[in-house]
C-alpha cells in the first residue's frame, strides 16, 4: 500500500497576524511556521496504517526550502521519503493541481491531507485534488480502517457520521479523532537525516483568485458584566437588549 | 448569465442553512440583474420545491435516481456543474456546511471557477470586478478575496446570512444529467445519528462549557440549559480528549468552527485556540469563576461567578421567561 500525505506549514496557533504592504501581505516577520495540526494527524495514521500493512508513506510540501524542518520532521515521525515542489503556493487551487500533477502516475492508493490548513482555512485541496485526479474525496474524516483494497472511513455530518467504504485510491482530508498526534523518536530523529528527500520543479497554472486586501475583525465593545448576585438579569439583557431569544 | 443555487435537504426536508444559500443567492441575482435558478438532489416533495419560489427562485431544478439518496459528492458535483454549465451560469452558491465543503471545490475544478469558501456577505461587484470576503487565520483576519475566473463559486458560511423570503413562484423541471458509473464508486455503508440533538454547525444558540466543570457527571445542568433554549452543547478540546464529551462537540481550531447568534461559555479560559473556533458568533457570553480568564476580553456578557451556582439560575431564569 502506498500513501501520499500532503503537509502544509502553517504560522504558529498563538501568532498575532498582522500585515503589510498596505494590508495586502500577511506579514511572516518574526512568525514561526509550524507543521500544520491536522497534517500532523494525518501522517500519524499514515504510518500507522503503513506499519500495519506493510506500506510506504511519501510526505509532499508544495512551498519553498524553509519548510525542509518540517519535512525532515515527518521523515522522523515515520515516512519514508519526502518530496518538494518548489513553488510559493498562491492559493488551494494551485497546491492541488501541483500535487495532482506529482501524484498522477505514481500509483498512491490513498492520499492523505488534513481537513484544512489553519492558515487560509480552506477546507479546500482534498476536494479539489480528488476532482483533478478523478477520484474520490472525503472532506473531513473521522477515522480511516483498510480493509482489502477498500477504505473504510467516517465522514462527519450535521447531528451525526456517515460511514462510507471507498475502493483504492482516494483522497481524504483528516480531522480530529483519526490518530493522536505522533512525536518523534530518538532513533526517527536520526534515520530521517538520510533519508530521501528529493525537490521538484512546479508545473504552470492559472491562477483563478487572489487576495486584493486584508483586515482585522472590528473589535468587540468592551464586556458588560452583571453581577453574580443578579444572574436573572443576564437572561433578561440577551432577552431584550441582544434580542438573541 | 444567471445564478444557480444548490439547495441541500437531508431525509426529504431541506435544510436551514439552503435557505440562507438561497437567500443570499437572491440577493446577487439581483444585483446582477438576472435570474435565479435552483438545483435540488434528492427525494423532496414538490411542494416543497415549489415553495423555493418564495425565495425568489424563478426555476427549481430537480433531480431524483435511488443511487441519489446519499451524497455522492462525486456525483452531486458533476450533476451541479452540468447545471450550471446548461445554464450558462455566472455564479453557483452553497452552503459551507460538512456536504458543501466536499462540493464546492470539485465544482469549482470542474468549471475552472475560483472559490470563495466560507463566504460573508455579498460580493462587491464594481468596476468589472468580484470581490467577496472570508474569515482566514482561524477567524483573526477577514480576506477580500477577489475571483478573475469568468464563472465563480461562493459557500456560503452558515449563519452569516439571513433567510428571507421575498415572495414568487418557481417553475419545477425535472434535471437529466449524464450518468456516470464512475462517480459512483464510494458506498454510503451506514449513516449514525446523534438522536434528536440540535446539529452544532447549524445551531443559532450554542452552550459550552470547559474543563471547570470538572467531570462529566455534571453535564446535566449543561444539557437541561440548551434543551430549554433550543441551543447545541459543545466542549473545548480537553474535556473531549479527556472523553468526558464526544469529539463532535469540541469547537476551537482544530475542532468544529460555530457562528452562532449566542455563544455561551461556561468554565472555559478563552485560550486563543479556543477562540478561533466561536470568534464570529454573535454575541458572547461567558461565566467563569476567574475575572481575569482570557475569555472576558472577547465576551459581550460576562458573570464572574462559580457555575455550579450561576447555571441553576439561568435555567431558573429561562423558566420564569418562558412561562
Ligand atoms: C495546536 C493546538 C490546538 C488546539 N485546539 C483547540 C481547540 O480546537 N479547542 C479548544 O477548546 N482548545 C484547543 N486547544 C487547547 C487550548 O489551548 C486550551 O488548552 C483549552 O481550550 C483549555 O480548555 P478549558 O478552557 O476547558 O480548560 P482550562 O484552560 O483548564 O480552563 C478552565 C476554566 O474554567 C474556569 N473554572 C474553574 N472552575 C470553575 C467553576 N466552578 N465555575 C466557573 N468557571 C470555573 C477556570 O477559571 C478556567 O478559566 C488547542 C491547543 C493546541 C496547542
Ligand atoms: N503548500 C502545501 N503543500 C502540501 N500540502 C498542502 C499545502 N497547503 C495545503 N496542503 C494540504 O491541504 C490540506 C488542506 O488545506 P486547505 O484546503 O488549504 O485548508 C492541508 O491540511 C494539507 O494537507
Amino acid at each position: 500500500m502506498k500513501i501520499l500525505v500532503c503537509i502544509s506549514t502553517v504560522p504558529d496557533t498563538t501568532t498575532k497576524i498582522t500585515f503589510t504592504d498596505n494590508n495586502t501581505q500577511f506579514n511572516t516577520q518574526d512568525v514561526q511556521f509550524i507543521l500544520n495540526p491536522y497534517d500532523e494527524i494525518a501522517l500519524a495514521r499514515a504510518v500507522e496504517l503503513a506499519e500495519n500493512q506493510q506500506g510506504t508513506v511519501t510526505v509532499l510540501h508544495v512551498g519553498d526550502a524553509n519548510a525542509d524542518a518540517t519535512l525532515r520532521k515527518a521523515l522522523a515521525i515515520g515516512a519514508g521519503d519526502a518530496v518538494r515542489i518548489n513553488a510559493q503556493p498562491t492559493d488551494a487551487y494551485f497546491v492541488a493541481s501541483q500535487i495532482a500533477a506529482y501524484a498522477q502516475d505514481k500509483g498512491f492508493d490513498m492520499i492523505l491531507t488534513g481537513r484544512e490548513s489553519i492558515d487560509y482555512n480552506g477546507t479546500k485541496v482534498a476536494a479539489m485534488l480528488g476532482e483533478i485526479l478523478e477520484i474520490p474525496s472525503v472532506a473531513i474524516t473521522k477515522k480511516i480502517t483498510i480493509d482489502g483494497n477498500t477504505g473504510i472511513l467516517e465522514r462527519e455530518i450535521e447531528g451525526g457520521k456517515e460511514v462510507l467504504a471507498i475502493p483504492f485510491p482516494f483522497v481524504a482530508g483528516t480531522a480530529e479523532g483519526v490518530a493522536d498526534w505522533k512525536i518523534p523518536n530518538m532513533r526517527g530523529i536520526m534515520s530521517a537525516r538520510t533519508k530521501p528527500l528529493i525537490v521538484v520543479e512546479p508545473i504552470e497554472v492559472k491562477p483563478l483568485n487572489k487576495i486584493v486586501k486584508f483586515e482585522s475583525p472590528a473589535p468587540r465593545t468592551s464586556v458588560q458584566l452583571i453581577d453574580v448576585s443578579q444572574v436573572g438579569k443576564l437572561i433578561d439583557l440577551l432577552h431584550h437588549q441582544a434580542k438573541v431569544f | 448569465m444567471s445564478v444557480l443555487v444548490y439547495i441541500e435537504s437531508q431525509e426529504g426536508k431541506f435544510k436551514k442553512s439552503g435557505f440562507e444559500a438561497i437567500s443570499y443567492a437572491k440577493a446577487i441575482a439581483t444585483q446582477l440583474n438576472t435570474s435565479l435558478t435552483a438545483i435540488s438532489i434528492g427525494n423532496v416533495s414538490d411542494d416543497d420545491l415549489k415553495s423555493l419560489g418564495h425565495y425568489g427562485a424563478n426555476k427549481v431544478l430537480t433531480v431524483n435516481h435511488q443511487n441519489l439518496q446519499g451524497f455522492v459528492n462525486q456525483a452531486y458535483a458533476a450533476i451541479i456543474a452540468q447545471a450550471a454549465k446548461n445554464l450558462d451560469a455566472s455564479v453557483v452558491v452553497l452552503s459551507n456546511s460538512f456536504t458543501g465543503k466536499g462540493l464546492a471545490p470539485r465544482i469549482a475544478v470542474k468549471l475552472q471557477a475560483g472559490l470563495v469558501d466560507g463566504a460573508i456577505g455579498l460580493p462587491n461587484v464594481s468596476d468589472g470586478k468580484f470581490v467577496v470576503k472570508n474569515n482566514v487565520f482561524s477567524s483573526k483576519a477577514i480576506a477580500y478575496v477577489e475571483i478573475t475566473s469568468p464563472i465563480k463559486v461562493l459557500a456560503l458560511m452558515p449563519n452569516a446570512y439571513k433567510v428571507l423570503e421575498t415572495g414568487g413562484e418557481a417553475t419545477v423541471e425535472n434535471f437529466d444529467y449524464q450518468y456516470n458509473v464512475n462517480d459512483f464508486t464510494s458506498i454510503v455503508k451506514e449513516i449514525v445519528k446523534a438522536s434528536d440533538k440540535v446539529s452544532l454547525p447549524d445551531a443559532e444558540i450554542v452552550v459550552s462549557a470547559g474543563r471547570g466543570l470538572k467531570g462529566p457527571e455534571n453535564w446535566g445542568m449543561i444539557e437541561e440549559l440548551a434543551s430549554l433554549l433550543g441551543a447545541a452543547v459543545a466542549c473545548s478540546k480537553p474535556v473531549s480528549d479527556a472523553h468526558w464529551r464526544p469529539h463532535e462537540e469540541h469547537v476551537g481550531q482544530t475542532g468544529i468552527t460555530v457562528s452562532p447568534n449566542l455563544y455561551i461559555a461556561i468554565g472555559i479560559s478563552g485560550a486563543i485556540q479556543h477562540i478561533a473556533g466561536i470568534s464570529s458568533s454573535k454575541i458572547i457570553v461567558v461565566i467563569n469563576s476567574d475575572a481575569n480568564a482570557p475569555f472576558f476580553k472577547v465576551a459581550d456578557y460576562g458573570i464572574v461567578g462559580d457555575a455550579f451556582e450561576v447555571v441553576p439560575q439561568l435555567i431558573a431564569a429561562v423558566k420564569a421567561l418562558k412561562s
